[in-house]
């Protein structure tokens, strides 16, 4: 005899710790069953987009730490991209190589904040989380040689990085990369091959490749359904093109899908890193004053970059009216747009692995709302 | 196989409990007798002896030691190291400021003084509560007299009195961070151990004498 069920809305959020900063979603369940999602978003926007026009080149940078902030140097990679592009500022290579380091090493400690909150979503307490921050705090103290912060790192300048890595810096990353590598393997010996793990994730919230390239979304989310689309690859930016790594490509397109393709990512980023490091030459990390001033004014006109962010496609569009400050700025934010198809995920799953789904499209919402 | 995967992933977690705890215990942390011996510069005996109260405290696990963080030389710390001697009131660290707090006004150091020659800084303030240490007003400084600071420590009650002035720059000890500073990092100078007492030591390069000055802007006119 079936039980007789009714649906009830409930509100999860803002301010619930399994949303990853203040998302709102207003679910309404039939028993156990998912049969209405609408996600609610905005309480973390701080108008970026709108501050950027009123700041010279060089200060928005300080702006894009702060959208995605588990991936500040992502951000500021897209951003001086597209600085560079607009202005036709011509990098060094030093400080090429420096900021391909440094974004990758951001990939790494991205990929490892959203391995272990998934697995926390999941239910493994703790133990996954603390292991993959650990993880993390090395690539933080790494960053804070390289610049003198963790998180809001500002590391980036138009043409290059602003200051060359130091003396300490190389033995800790040759140590830093070994002990990612350590790292990744114990969390696939005791998760990739854990029944508990592949009872909760796999077969759940599986969506088509069709779906995914219709709402235009990128990065692992699409590399775990089979599509190969790697930005890095397709379109190499910075020196990408010199750099041999595999795709990393699941076909099953469910949350372990997800989950499998960002630990095997960590594992190419940390190939790439390494390359970067027997290839990087000395000379200057930034371009002279006489090249690039202080105070760029690019010519009028417009221009878009976008690089493989840890989140799928991450671009700057720019539009420049001659002055020293950009007429408009849009970010094209994977998250917001990886976001777009959680609703359809999530219809017809359960109420346990709506947080499960939640965590393997890896949002953050700091580059939501912007 | 099917039931390997758990036994498999509990022997990782006991593989993790022989490894050395990763922990920092900040701002102190607790230490038994001996360590506390070893703070108050003594060996356990005599500690035993002199300090019974302190002690017993101590084997109870009551006692705690202040530790240090560790923090790279590059750390851009929440305050700022400023060499007034250096500083020439150019207003580059104001007008390159994201968010505009920095406040200087400057007075010619007297009646028609031609380029080149010294500006008095009146007022020179820095409202720390809205900075975000972004380290470009230390980038934009020509001659190395405003530096990042190397401390974190600076919550304060009121709001107010997080606005840093030129006597509070002047009087601090002066630590600078190695931020954007390549020299510091040359001479091996380690922040959290030694200070800049002479502000000749802080810059990239000498700052020219008042003579060579004056030929430089007044006399070759």
């Amino acid at each position: 005899m079936a039980i007789r069920t009714q649906p009830v809305t409930v509100n999860l959020g803002p301010q619930h710790p399994s949303t990853h900063g203040v998302f709102r979603m207003r679910v309404m369940f039939d028993g156990e069953e998912i049969v209405d999602v609408e996600p609610i978003f905005g309480y973390l926007h701080r108008g970026s987009e709108k501050l950027a026009e009123e700041r010279t080149y060089t200060q928005i940078v300080t702006l894009t730490d702060r959208m995605d902030y588990v991936s500040s140097m992502l951000n500021n990679q897209a951003y001086i991209l597209a600085v560079e592009k607009l202005a036709g500022i011509e990098p060094v290579p030093r400080g090429v190589w420096l900021r391909m380091i440094a974004s990758e090493l951001q990939r790494v400690a991205s990929h490892l904040v959203a391995t272990g909150f998934l697995l926390q979503d999941l239910g493994a307490l703790g133990t996954p989380l603390i292991y993959a921050m650990r993880e993390r705090e090395n690539i933080l103290d790494m960053f804070e040689m390289l610049c003198g912060a963790r998180i809001t790192n500002s590391y980036l300048r138009p043409g290059g990085v602003f200051m060359d890595a130091p003396d300490e810096f190389w033995p800790a990353l040759d140590r830093g990369l070994d002990d990612i590598i350590q790292t990744i393997d114990e969390l696939e010996e005791y998760l990739s091959g854990n029944e508990l793990v592949f009872s909760r994730t796999k077969g759940t919230a599986v969506i088509t490749p069709e779906q995914l390239i219709n709402a235009s979304i990128t990065g692992p989310m699409l590399r775990a359904s089979g599509v190969d689309w790697d930005l890095r690859h397709r379109a190499p930016y910075d020196y990408y093109d010199r750099i041999t790594f595999e795709r990393k490509l699941h076909t099953a397109s469910d949350n372990y899908a997800r989950y499998w393709v960002r630990v095997q990512e960590v594992r190419e980023s940390v190939k790439i890193i390494r390359q970067c490091v027997e290839q990087i030459e000395p000379g200057p990390v930034r371009p002279s004053f006489d090249d690039v001033p202080r105070l760029i004014r690019p010519p009028a006109g417009d221009a878009y970059v976008a690089i493989e962010g840890s989140k799928g496609e991450l671009g700057f569009y720019l539009v420049s009216d001659g002055g020293i400050a950009p007429y408009r700025m849009h970010v094209r934010a994977s998250s917001l747009i990886n976001l777009t198809l959680l609703r359809d995920m999530l219809i017809g799953g359960q109420f346990g692995d709506l947080f499960v789904t939640f965590g393997s499209v890896d949002l953050n919402m700091g580059e939501v709302d912007r | 196989m099917i039931g390997l995967g758990l036994p498999r992933g509990f022997l990782v977690t006991l593989k993790n409990f022989m490894r050395p705890a990763v922990t920092e215990q900040y701002p102190d942390r607790h230490v038994g007798l001996i360590g506390a011996a070893r703070d108050a510069g003594m060996n356990p005996f005599q500690f035993l002896v002199k300090k019974p109260g302190d002690s017993l405290k101590a084997i109870a696990g009551l006692a705690t030691v202040p530790v240090a963080v560790k923090q790279s030389s590059r750390f851009r710390g929440n305050e700022f190291t400023f060499f007034e001697d250096r500083c020439t009131a150019c207003a580059s660290c104001a007008k390159y400021c994201p968010l505009g707090i920095i406040e200087i006004v400057s007075i010619p150091g007297k009646i028609d003084a031609q380029e080149g020659e010294s500006y008095k800084l009146e007022v020179f303030d820095i409202d720390i509560g809205r900075c975000m240490f972004c380290g470009l007003c230390v980038e934009a400084c020509p001659y190395d007299a405003l530096h990042m600071g190397t401390s974190f420590e600076r919550s304060k009650y009121v709001r107010d009195e997080l606005i840093i002035t030129k006597e509070e720059l002047n009087a601090a000890p002066k630590r600078p961070s190695s931020f954007y500073r390549p020299q510091f990092e040359e001479n091996a100078f380690d922040p959290f151990k030694e200070t800049i007492d002479d502000y000749h030591d802080a810059g990239r390069h000498e700052r020219p004498s008042d003579e060579d000055l004056k030929k430089k802007w007044v006399d070759e006119r």
